[in-house]
């Protein structure tokens, strides 16, 4: 029994990581007792469990997800909607007018038409068939305001942070409404456009820099550093 | 099949191009250049020059080609008109159709196809320059674009090429020795599975001299299989130099 | 794609293979029967109709004239072609050839081409100019499996029947003459596949096997042993040791199809 790579160790596809009575996790797979990694991230050995870290992965739905997504096509009884995932997810009408609706009557596209943004909540998925989605909860519909940063999705933990440490620091820094789609879409809606680029700068960080330690500490200096610019250049705007 | 036999390695043992007969052409790979893709990669090996590009897991057009229990690999390889001596028409040829496939098939065994039922990737491979050994170097580049694009798979997939000119076993071979020499065999091979994935050849080979040759290649593709590893890490390595 | 095969019958060949057995009661390096009967097509310079158990191919021969190719301009051209005919086989698309057949017409290709079997330089008539041009067509007329090595052998067997015109060069002009020469034909390519069903290697595949196999590997050699052709298709692989033990086996497998066929 042993492993072969240090804790947080950059790992690529078909690395050995492990040999012996070990659990293959996320992202790793087993084949006559040992555990490779099936993509590009961090190795974590957690008790009898190996798990990568991805670096960069797609979205694949789960029962609950909230996420965010653009209305692609208005059909006859619901919406298309693109949760940049490999699979496209559908909206019933029923999910969205509480009354039976009349095909004939409701133009559904008055109430989201293609190009819309929507937060909702993932309530059916199965390998045989399109996620299904719903707005009917308080904080899911329409997105009117504010701007969408995407990210790769395994990064959203690291955007939400210990106990909701980051996400919490970047809204109190930056004045920023943030609602995190667990498909790695962003919304951020603040005060100001610059509030907004703030949040947006620091979430970009996050994904870039995930893998390397002392995450929180740099973010919320590169916040502070980006402010300090931002009040330097409205200085100068107003002397000239 | 030339006029001339030209000699291919002088007195000294060395090939056209300086390399000694087991030494591979110089290799760069780039790992994510291409914005809009879910994955990519470009290589340099000699002066071929070649890109790679992965779309998806998505939904698969047309929709009647979705598979219920897997992902649908679609690969295209693809010459510029530019990129060889004589122009090279657009429209694909019957070589390339070949290509296309056995590219596809060297790269499906090392994807986990039945993760994700009813979806398709697409792999877009531009041949930018040749200069011999282009299926292998895409096979390089397109294996290191879909683990680029995050697709779960089982190992990178490394290729490399043995031949043989002027009665010896060689590397690596580039255009002028392909066209000249009398074998060429292409090997992609899974490194840490040692699982073969791409095997083709021709020209004529005694049992020994093909034996050597595979072998030869094998070795190139762990040589390559290394490189590879070094492009897709240095691609989030490059942050940290930059940030410290 | 390959049509869908009821999973019942999956496991049924997998689990007698394993055993070294096979559905058909081959053992798995065992042939189907063999049936090769030349000259079939009276209007082709060359024909032939090969049987490898029920797949059925034909190959027919045309020659003609033409020019050569630019960076080859004292040798004749060799243009290998396959078809797919949809009625073979409920898989086949009517339409031009995609790359199911155009794989198949490029390995037969090779196994001639390269184990030299038509002496290139003298299918030259005016340097630059003129030179003869052999087509070989294949036709496959019932698939069950394996047309890989079916149609090589009526490609070659063709080639072996086939009797080209004389000609006379006068000035730029060819004449051709009444009269008829064998055309010659060196060597004698055998293609072999291997299937990989779990871990076992399977010679000559037919269609349920083929559908449930995870690669196949074709090597193709020469009457002196050597390798001239190899190809690697399916979505599965081989093990470096695999390739040498189906390398060898090829060898005396091709060996044994000489024999049998008094090649």
């Amino acid at each position: 029994m042993s492993t072969f790579f240090e804790k947080r160790q950059l790992v690529t596809p078909g690395d050995m990581l492990a040999e012996g009575t070990y659990v293959a996790g996320e992202n790793t797979y087993k084949k006559d007792d040992k555990i490779y990694a099936s993509r590009l991230g961090l190795v974590e050995y957690k008790d009898k469990m190996v798990n990568v870290v991805a670096l960069k992965a797609f979205y694949i739905p789960k029962l609950g997800d909230t996420v965010i997504g653009v209305i692609v096509e208005v059909g006859f009884n619901g919406w298309t909607v693109d949760i940049h995932s490999p699979y496209l997810a559908v909206l019933r009408a029923s999910e969205v007018l509480s009354r039976p609706f009349r095909p004939q009557e409701n133009d559904l596209s008055k109430v989201l038409n293609a190009g819309d943004l929507v937060i909702a909540k993932i309530i059916a998925y199965d390998r045989s068939h399109d996620p299904r989605l719903t707005v009917g909860e308080p904080g899911l519909g329409k997105i009117t305001r504010g701007q969408i940063v995407k990210i790769t999705p395994t990064k959203i933990p690291r955007v939400i942070g210990r106990n909701g440490s980051m996400v919490s620091m970047i809204k109190q820094e930056t004045g920023s409404h943030i609602i995190l789609g667990q498909n790695g879409l962003v919304l951020i809606t603040g005060k100001t456009l610059e509030n907004e680029q703030l949040a947006i700068m620091a979430i970009q960080k996050i994904e870039n820099e995930s893998h390397i330690s002392g995450l929180t500490d740099r973010i919320a200096q590169a916040i502070k550093k980006e402010k300090a610019k931002q009040k330097e250049e409205v200085k100068n705007e107003s002397k000239t | 099949m030339s006029q001339k036999h030209e000699k291919l390695i002088d007195k000294k043992g060395l090939r056209l191009d300086g390399r000694k007969p087991e030494e591979l052409r110089s290799v760069q790979i780039e790992v994510g250049i291409l914005p809009n893709a879910d994955g990519s990669a470009y290589i340099q090996q000699g002066k071929n020059k070649i890109l790679a590009g992965v779309y998806g897991p998505r939904e698969l057009h047309p929709k009647h080609l979705a598979l219920p229990d897997r992902t649908v690999l679609r690969c295209r390889y693809h010459m510029a008109p530019f990129s060889v001596q004589e122009r090279k028409s657009p429209a694909p040829s019957r070589r390339e159709i070949e290509l296309s496939k056995v590219i596809r098939e060297s790269l499906e065994p090392s994807i986990f196809l039945e993760y994700y039922p009813r979806t398709g990737i697409d792999l877009f491979i531009e041949v930018l320059q040749a200069d011999g050994g282009t299926r292998c170097a895409s096979i390089t580049a397109a294996s290191l674009a879909l683990a680029d694009a995050g697709i779960p798979m089982q190992d990178l997939v490394a290729a490399c090429a043995a031949g043989k000119i002027d009665d010896i076993v060689v590397l690596d071979l580039m255009d002028t020795e392909d066209k000249i020499g009398s074998a060429d065999v292409p090997v992609a091979l899974m490194p840490n599975l040692n699982a073969i994935t791409l095997l083709q050849m021709d020209g004529i080979l005694t049992f020994e001299e093909f034996e050597k040759a595979v072998n030869l290649a094998l070795e190139g593709c762990r040589k390559i299989h290394a490189m590879q590893k070094e492009a897709l890490k240095t691609k989030y390595v490059n942050v940290k130099e930059v940030e410290e | 794609m390959s049509s869908i095969i009821v999973s019942l019958k999956r496991k049924q060949i997998a689990e007698f293979i394993e055993k070294e057995k096979r559905l058909d009661g081959r053992g798995l390096l065992d042939y189907r029967e063999i049936v090769v009967e030349p000259g079939v097509i009276e209007r082709a310079e060359g024909s032939a109709r090969v049987l490898l158990g029920k797949t059925e191919v034909l190959a027919g021969v045309k020659i003609g004239i033409g020019k050569p190719y630019a960076d080859t301009p004292n040798e004749g051209v060799l243009t290998v072609n396959a078809e797919l005919v949809p009625l073979a086989s409920p898989t086949f698309d009517p339409g031009p050839p995609k790359e199911n057949a155009i794989e198949l017409a490029r390995v037969v290709d090779r196994g001639i081409r390269e184990s030299k079997v038509l002496d290139f330089k003298k299918l030259c008539i005016i340097p630059s100019k003129k030179v003869l041009v052999v087509f070989v067509d294949v036709y496959v007329l019932n698939h069950d499996g394996n047309l890989i090595d079916a149609s090589a052998l009526a490609a070659l067997a063709a080639l072996l029947n086939t009797k080209m015109f004389n000609y006379e060069v006068e000035g730029d002009e060819v004449k051709i003459k009444s009269d008829l020469t064998q055309l010659p034909v060196r060597k004698h390519p055998i293609a072999v596949t291997f299937a990989k069903i779990g871990d076992k290697l399977i010679v000559d595949p037919w269609l349920e096997e083929e559908q449930i196999i995870d690669a196949r590997l074709t090597v193709t050699t020469d009457d002196d042993g050597n390798i001239c052709a190899m190809q690697k298709g399916g979505n599965g692989y081989f093990t470096p040791k695999e390739v040498l033990k189906a390398v060898k086996t090829a060898r005396e497998k091709a060996k044994e199809i000489r024999k049998k066929l008094k090649w």
